[in-house]
């Protein structure tokens, strides 16, 4: 019972606040909007016994990652609302809801289609392992690919601080 | 069983994902609809997450911790991601104010 309230809530959290991103015209409420999807992700990580990802997913996203765009709306000055009637493409406007109804809908179909694979209930609670077998496969198995994430992170700082400082005004610029 | 003792049923896998194909779409017509770059990218970051729900959906599903590596990683390459999309919105918006994805559809500058 009490796993169905928790998923209700959650769920209701992640499509209210999808829908937020999607139609709140100003970007900042789109950006709050994401912060209240991120965290309805998080209690379905928790429910799903993923708690160092849930940990995560609050730290990284909501901390970090939704702080970032706010720093960028504000610093930029774009935090005005945006004029949604004007539309250069009109068939876009028009086609995108078909086609996420469309994207939503074979999906929905494939995975109802192999529900017998998926078996019918949750698979018997690790309590509280999750950290000890992620560490574990992270550092032994997928080792390689986390140095790489390390010599990914450090380009993209380097090609950020390139990107977005002012050039000094040489006879070009 | 008795009629009055009605069984409340419990999240089932399928249901994650059903919600992870929801939140996906969702993202995939922000993509397609909002003209602002940055909420376009919020909508990437939409689409990331319901990835992520059913990677740690599926990952339960088998008793792989396997999936929860995926997640790991892919939330490391989000962060690059949105880093290194944002300078290039920086840059952008310090040329020319005010721009929208119609405005940038050319690469030169």
């Amino acid at each position: 019972m009490a796993e169905l309230i928790v998923f209700i809530c959650a769920t209701a959290m992640v499509i209210v606040g999808a829908l937020g991103v999607l139609l709140r015209k100003h970007p900042v409420h789109a950006a709050l909007s994401l912060v209240l999807t991120l965290f309805g992700i998080a209690v379905h990580f928790i429910a799903m016994e993923a708690n160092f990802l849930a940990a995560v997913q609050v730290i990284v996203y909501a901390g970090a990652i939704v702080i970032l765009f706010l720093f960028v709306i504000m610093l930029l000055g774009v935090d005005r609302t945006e004029d949604l009637s004007v539309e250069p493409f009109l068939k876009q406007r028009i086609a995108a809801p078909i086609i996420g109804v469309g994207i939503a809908g074979l999906i929905g179909t494939a995975i109802i289609a192999s529900r017998s694979l998926l078996g019918q209930g949750p698979a018997p609670a690790e309590n509280g392992q999750d950290i000890n077998e992620l560490a574990r496969s992270v550092f032994s198995d997928h080792v390689f690919a986390f140095e790489l994430t390390s010599v990914l992170l450090v380009i993209a700082v380097v090609g950020t601080v390139l990107l977005a400082r002012k050039l000094p005004s040489g006879p070009e610029s | 069983m008795s009629v009055l003792s009605f069984t409340t049923p419990t999240p089932t896998p399928v249901w994650y994902l059903l919600l992870a194909a929801v939140l996906f779409s969702i993202g995939a017509v922000g993509v397609l609809v909002r003209r602002n770059p940055l909420v376009m990218f919020m909508s990437i970051e939409l689409m990331l997450n319901a990835v992520n729900l059913s990677f740690v959906a599926l990952s339960r599903v088998h008793g792989d911790i396997g999936g929860q590596t995926s997640v790991f990683f892919v939330l490391v390459v989000a962060a690059a991601e949105v880093v290194v999309g944002l300078g290039i919105i920086v840059s952008i918006f310090r040329k020319r104010p005010g721009a929208t994805a119609d405005d940038i559809a050319l690469m030169k500058g």
